[in-house]
């Protein structure tokens, strides 16, 4: 077990230095560092260009120039933003604590009622709540997350206030403007309808994973002589059935990484809220090479490790899967 | 002599299919939108570019003038949808077709051949559906975009022939494993050892026995390939990446983009109906993936 977490873990680093290279090389071919810092700061000096050029290893040799960057990335020399001139540190920090919050939020919500909605269903297959459930769900992932976050600006940004004389939830930003300090209400509030966009993608996925792997252990043979046993129904299903079928919904759960990142990228964008989604999406149509690159190395390094996590908790969950 | 009340199993496929209601529906509402999409300027009341009337035309309400009611410059927005649609649905197909192609070589290929080749394929694959879809398509976007050889074949950064290509080439990775898959769980069965023993070649084995053999989940995968392109087609053009082809022409994510604005002044429709037939779509293909996976799915004998 042990063993095999280094093994993966030993493999993540050149992982992590062949995917951090391939970014690198696309950022530069596609937002054109240089260009775009010219564009921003027309009358940037020659020595201020020659400083940026050298600060970012933006060299004609690609592979020295990503070990030049990859250097003064390792020892914290970060260049600052082609815009501005700021500090890319305190951004990125920022940004990644809104982020974490309402994704933590919104996956904790989603994957709980999804898993729980996704047991409800399983345990009548072909009830009208079996089929209640999987058409919600299946709207739910039918329906692109920018068209739900649309559709609740316009009803909350809108015709709530329209309607009842007060608005419900805010729809853009962490806090309302001017506001100073920390206020639960206020956050929850605000994260409120970013993160349905974002649960309702996850609850939708979730149950129908956790209806199909359920469906498929209480078909099981193990199944029948628990209840043969004269187990009591409830401690056959929690015990043999719902932790047999959590295994692959787990599995799944790490590797969804990258479509929850992708639904907040969507819904910071169209609610303003202002984390990583925004972040990167303001950044990368400025071209904005020194705020973008440690933005990919965190999330290269967030998927490699949820990779890992998939890969570990599924053998440790699992006693029947051999390693190595 | 007992009769035998035998079907193939390509007449139980379709007989199962056929009892899907909601599929059967959503092959129906599909066929009416190509043929409204085909006969667009007909079907279509106004051109894409026209404005239904002279100023002041802008922003009014669903009318008999224009039943969807129109747009910031005055332009039609039910016409408009029908010209998105078709440019939507041209996309889909092209980069589902593409991408199954690719998908279902590098795929059996794979699951074929075993070894290296099918280690570091599969490894690609699985770190490119952990990343954020919506990332990657926007760096390798640009990044394609930029290189001038290629360019020259699938075309400039803004054309529906690129968006084609682009999403063809985030496409394939999940047809190559559902492929990849069938074709490791048919390797070993006695019919293609049959095959080996009587000196078939791979080529023919892969292409007569596997192919075939995985029609099914490949079909299914394939009409999921389609809605994931529109939808991808459209959340790109959503945030200002998509295809921009000339003459004010459209796309469904171009008119939902064009919704992100709208909302906040109220002007309901026009985030109403483009979202609406771009969830229609996406429902009804994903209804007829859903009864293709049922009715060629063998091990889902329902009993009938």
């Amino acid at each position: 077990m042990l063993r095999f977490t280094i093994r993966r873990l030993a493999w993540a680093v050149p992982t992590l230095l062949l995917v951090t290279f391939l970014v690198y090389v696309a950022l530069r071919l596609g937002t054109d560092p240089l260009q775009s810092y010219l564009r921003t700061n027309p009358r940037a000096s020659k020595e201020k260009i020659e400083q940026y050029k050298s600060v970012n290893g933006l060299s004609s040799n690609y592979v020295l120039g990503y070990f030049h960057w990859l250097k003064n990335f390792v020892t914290f020399n970060w260049p600052r933003s082609i815009k501005g001139s700021r500090e890319v540190w305190p951004e990125l920090k920022d940004a990644m604590a809104n982020t974490i919050r309402l994704g933590t939020f919104a996956t904790v919500v989603g994957v709980s009622i999804g898993l729980f909605v996704g047991m409800f269903a399983a345990l009548k297959p072909g009830s009208r709540r079996d089929v209640a459930v999987n058409t919600g769900a299946f709207l739910g992932v039918s329906i692109p997350p920018y068209i739900t976050a649309v559709l609740f600006q316009l009803v909350f940004a809108v015709y709530w206030s329209r309607w009842f004389g007060k608005t419900l939830f805010p729809t853009s930003g962490v806090y309302p403007p001017g506001h100073i300090g920390f206020n639960l209400v206020l956050m929850l509030k605000h994260m409120a309808l970013p993160m349905m966009v974002v649960a309702i993608q996850v609850i939708a996925t979730y149950s129908r994973y956790m209806r199909s792997s359920l469906l498929d252990v209480m078909n099981s043979d193990f199944m029948r002589t628990a209840r043969s046993k004269g187990i009591s129904e409830r401690q056959v299903l929690l015990k043999h059935g719902v932790r047999n079928a959590l295994i692959p919904v787990v599995t799944i759960a790490a590797l969804d990484i990258g479509s929850i990142i992708g639904g907040l990228i969507i819904s910071e964008n169209i609610f303003a809220y202002p984390g990583m989604g925004l972040y990167f999406l303001d950044s990368f149509t400025n071209g904005d090479f020194p705020l973008l690159m440690p933005w990919m190395v965190l999330v290269v390094a967030s998927t490699l490790m949820f990779n890992l996590i998939a890969d570990v908790s599924y053998a440790f969950l699992d006693p029947r899967i051999r390693l190595d | 002599m007992t009769e035998f009340a035998t079907i193939s199993p390509k007449r139980m496929a379709m007989r199962r299919f056929l009892s899907h209601k909601a599929a059967v529906g959503s092959c129906v509402l599909l066929a009416i939108m190509v043929v409204a999409v085909i006969l667009a300027p007909i079907s279509a009341r106004y051109g894409v570019n026209e404005s239904v009337r002279k100023p002041p035309n802008t922003f009014l309400p669903p009318q008999k003038l224009a039943w969807f009611g129109t747009d910031d410059i005055g332009r039609d927005l039910y016409s408009r949808l029908i010209y998105g649609i078709r440019v939507s649905l041209i996309i889909g197909l092209f980069t589902a077709v593409i991408s199954t192609v690719i998908g279902c070589v590098v795929g059996a290929v794979a699951g074929f051949r075993g070894g290296r080749f099918d280690d570091v394929v599969m490894r690609v694959t699985d770190l490119f559906l952990a990343f954020p879809f919506l990332v990657a398509l926007l760096v390798i976007r640009n990044t394609m975009g930029s290189i001038g050889w290629l360019t020259a074949i699938i075309g400039d950064k803004s054309s529906v022939r690129f968006i084609v290509f682009l999403l063809a080439f985030f496409g394939w990775m999940g047809v190559a494993r559902i492929v990849r898959g069938q074709v490791l769980a048919l390797k070993e069965r006695e019919f293609i050892e049959a095959a080996r023993a009587v000196g078939a070649t791979r080529r023919y084995i892969v292409r007569h026995h596997l192919l075939p053999n995985s029609i099914g989940p490949i079909m299914v995968s394939l009409s999921f390939a389609v809605v994931g392109a529109i939808t991808a087609e459209s959340t790109l053009a959503f945030f200002g990446y998509g295809p921009q082809a000339g003459d004010g022409a459209t796309s469904l994510g171009i008119l939902v983009g064009a919704a992100k604005g709208a909302v906040q002044t109220g002007y309901w429709w026009i985030a109403v109906f483009p979202c609406f037939a771009l969830v229609l779509i996406s429902l009804a293909i994903n209804f007829i993936g859903d009864a293709l996976r049922d009715a060629t799915d063998p091990r889902l004998d329902r009993g009938e």
